[in-house]
């Protein structure tokens, strides 16, 4: 850990519960800002607890620890005034809402984070400009944001369509929450462009994944296995090798 | 989540029905309870013709043989009909009159709720704003009704029933009772022989009302009943759009309000008819609120006539409703547009019934049931065919959304085809709003209301698109705050 890079996130002997069973158990991680970590580990490691946690889910019972993001206590917030500090987590099942045009989304999630982050709110024309150009980069037809949000979408337009959200929005640390799950090779590759094109100094991301597939795509800075509820090892792109290739076993777990 | 905690207590803990407020004024009132003279007393002080007198007197002897009905998903107390008063008026009132006569008092009720009574105001308002014309009920009288000098320059018919029943008696007598009769229903029978006020609209040949019409009716007076009777009638090619808005003081008693409301579509006349209904709904704990029992019935009478009706419920301790058309001309069409928003301890049991008589008849039901907190919402609806209305079509579509653990929708729709060249379509589906929804919508910036607000507008969408913009705006405002506080 270099001690001279600005922490984005810090997370301290993190311990969480679920309906009083122990899911992370003394969970240490440090994120400095503009960087892209991997955590990696086997089903049931507690990779979606991680997230969620980050993201204020109700249901998860912090029993011990802290986070920090930016130097604040993270976990003393409500799941809105995260996002609006600019905590962005990319879901495992985006959600459908049905009679809300993605558009019409996105601009009430953007107004409402302004808002909270007292700016003023943007106005339509903008919004519109903005976001058609961010569609263009990623290439996403701008037609379906006249749909409702995820509402028939393919499993590969959701995951895009978070991405999109992700553009939008414009968040200072983004949870990619097994964004490879249920893509196709061509969906993965596209998906990952996306993202990758979304990197930048001021960001960070925070990339769990079970499979090395995506990181061949997506390349760490870091890569993290957690496994049993906590970190149990660290190291470059090449760990996610050498776990592809020996599995999860070492670690006290199977590979699933 | 503490703060999200926090909001929602807040939430919570804010008065959340906005139009609480009683209006001091003197009014008088019948002697209290129910019998042939008060329903006299009633008729008198409308200085009504004889025939008027004579057809209350016959509703109120049926009424007297009838049984209140059962059958209705909803539980109440037993209703002490002696124990109401069936009439109250302001003293200064009487019937409609010009503004600067109005009472100040009742001036300042209808500024607090909204409601644009001085047509200068309205007129002098941004260039292109929409102008509309209103009837204001104030418990059982007519205060007001403006814009009438410009609507009858168009030959349009705008007044109280009062009025009506003095100035266009022919028209009254022709069609009053003729779309609901006298004895119908228990409820439809009382308001026959104790109406006191409510609009008449008529709308001569081929045409087209200039403005919207509405009324607003205000229940103010304790320990009474408001009886409104609506009648309005679309002559051929004629075309009016109306809206009714009503609301009512916070009391711990539960208050009865049992109106009528007939149209009548002549050849190729169209009626639009949308209600915002915001009557006190009682407390978190089920104490007090209005029991809105009301028969509205259309009449699509002529060929290829047209009846929409659109309704957003969100108030009442108790709703009993279920607007309806009569598809009689040939290709005549029927449609109805609904959401109904029942929280805490309120009861809903609404729909509506096409009853598809002439060939050709179309009709649309789309339904939105939310129930919230430990309320219950029941959409009941009828669809039938008789055998001359040959090709006769029906599309309907209800939803329900359940919000929390401890709420209840049921939908109980009657379907009866009895010819073979009836083509019937439904569709139901019931969701409840999911913590994994609100928790992504959440995680994207908005606070838990702003999170159930935007589930829900997105759930009522197709409703609300068919109210006139105007009220739509209004109805969105009253959807988010009749679920204040539904997420705990």
């Amino acid at each position: 850990m270099l001690e001279t890079k600005n922490l984005m996130l810090s997370i301290r002997d993190l311990h969480v519960s679920v309906d009083g069973k122990p899911i992370l158990s003394g969970l240490s991680l440090d994120l400095p800002a503009g960087e892209v970590h991997a955590v990696m580990g086997p089903n049931g490691a507690g990779k979606s607890t991680l997230s969620y946690v980050l993201a204020g889910r109700q249901g998860y019972e912090v029993t011990g620890g802290q986070v920090l993001f930016e130097g604040e206590d993270l976990l003393a917030l409500g799941p809105s005034e995260r996002a609006a500090r600019g905590v962005f987590l990319s879901f495992q099942y985006p959600v459908e809402i049905p009679g809300v045009p993605a558009l019409t989304f996105l601009r009430t999630a953007l107004n409402a984070q302004r808002k909270a982050r007292g700016e003023a709110e943007m106005g339509a024309p903008e919004f519109l400009r903005r976001v058609r150009e961010q569609a263009a980069a990623l290439r996403i037809d701008f037609e379906m944001l006249r749909r409702p949000l995820n509402v028939g979408f393919s499993g590969g337009e959701k995951k895009r369509m978070e991405i999109l959200q992700m553009a939008a929005l414009g968040p200072r640390l983004a949870i990619l929450d097994e964004t490879d799950s249920g893509l196709d090779i061509d969906a993965l590759r596209i998906v990952a462009e996306d993202v990758n094109a979304l990197r930048g100094p001021d960001r960070s991301m925070l990339v769990i994944t079970h499979y090395q597939r995506l990181l061949d795509y997506i390349r760490p800075d870091r890569v993290h296995v957690l496994a049993e509820g906590r970190i149990v090892a660290s190291g470059g792109p090449e760990l996610a090798l050498e776990l592809e290739r020996e599995g999860y076993a070492k670690y006290g777990q199977e590979a699933a | 989540m503490a703060a999200a905690k926090q909001t929602i207590e807040h939430v919570a803990s804010l008065d959340r029905y906005k139009h609480g407020f009683v209006t001091e004024i003197d009014q008088e009132f019948a002697p209290k309870g129910l019998n042939e003279g008060v329903v006299r007393y009633i008729s008198e002080q409308k200085a009504e013709p004889a025939w008027m007198l004579e057809w209350r007197l016959a509703a109120f002897a049926r009424w007297q043989a009838m049984e209140e009905p059962a059958w209705a998903r909803v539980r109440f107390p037993r209703i002490d009909y002696q124990d109401s008063y069936y009439y109250a008026a302001p003293k200064k009132g009487g019937g409609p009159k010009s503004l600067d006569e109005v009472d100040p008092e009742l001036l300042k009720t209808y500024e607090k709720l909204g409601i644009p009574l001085k047509e200068q105001a309205v007129l002098a308002g941004v260039e292109g704003a929409p102008r509309y014309a209103v009837d204001a009920v104030f418990d059982s009288v007519s205060v007001l009704t403006t814009f009438k000098k410009e609507l009858a320059e168009a030959g349009v018919i705008f007044c109280s029933m009062s009025e009506a029943i003095r100035e266009h008696g022919d028209l009254v007598r022709q069609y009053l009772g003729s779309v609901v009769p006298v004895s119908d229903n228990y409820f439809a029978c009382l308001n026959s022989a104790v109406f006191s006020d409510g609009s008449f609209v008529y709308v001569p040949p081929g045409v087209r009302c200039p403005m919207e019409l509405s009324t607003y009716f205000r229940i103010n007076a304790a320990e009474s009943g408001q009886f409104e009777r609506t009648l309005i009638i679309a002559d051929r090619g004629a075309y009016v759009s109306y809206l009714e808005g009503c609301t009512a003081p916070m009391r711990d008693e539960n208050q009865l309000h049992a109106a009528v409301v007939e149209l009548v579509a002549l050849e190729d006349a169209e009626i639009k008819y949308s209600t915002v209904q915001n009557w006190y709904p009682g407390d978190a704990e089920g104490r007090g609120g209005i029991y809105n029992f009301v028969t509205k019935r259309a009449d699509c009478r002529g060929d290829r006539s047209k009846v929409s009706w659109t309704q957003v419920e969100t108030g009442s301790a108790i709703t009993w409703k279920y607007p309806s058309c009569i598809l009689r001309g040939e290709g005549s069409q029927g449609e109805f547009y609904s959401i109904a928003i029942t929280n805490h301890r309120q009861q809903a049991d609404t729909g509506t019934k096409m009853i598809h008589l002439g060939a050709g008849t179309r009709s649309r039901i789309i339904s939105k049931g939310i129930s919230a907190g430990r309320s219950s919402n029941t959409y009941r609806g009828l669809v039938s065919a008789h055998p001359k209305a040959i090709g006769a079509r029906n599309f309907t579509q209800c939803d329900s959304l359940l919000i929390g653990k401890h709420s209840a929708a049921h939908t109980t729709p009657y379907i009866e085809a009895r010819n073979a060249h009836a083509r019937f379509e439904h569709e139901a589906t019931t969701t409840r709003l999911s913590e994994e929804q609100l928790f992504y919508v959440m995680q994207r910036g908005l606070s838990q209301e702003e999170a159930v607000q935007l589930l829900v507008n997105g759930f009522v969408k197709d409703v609300l698109q068919e109210l006139p913009m105007e009220f739509a705006v209004e109805a969105q405002k009253l959807v988010a705050i009749s679920l204040e506080g539904s997420v705990g």
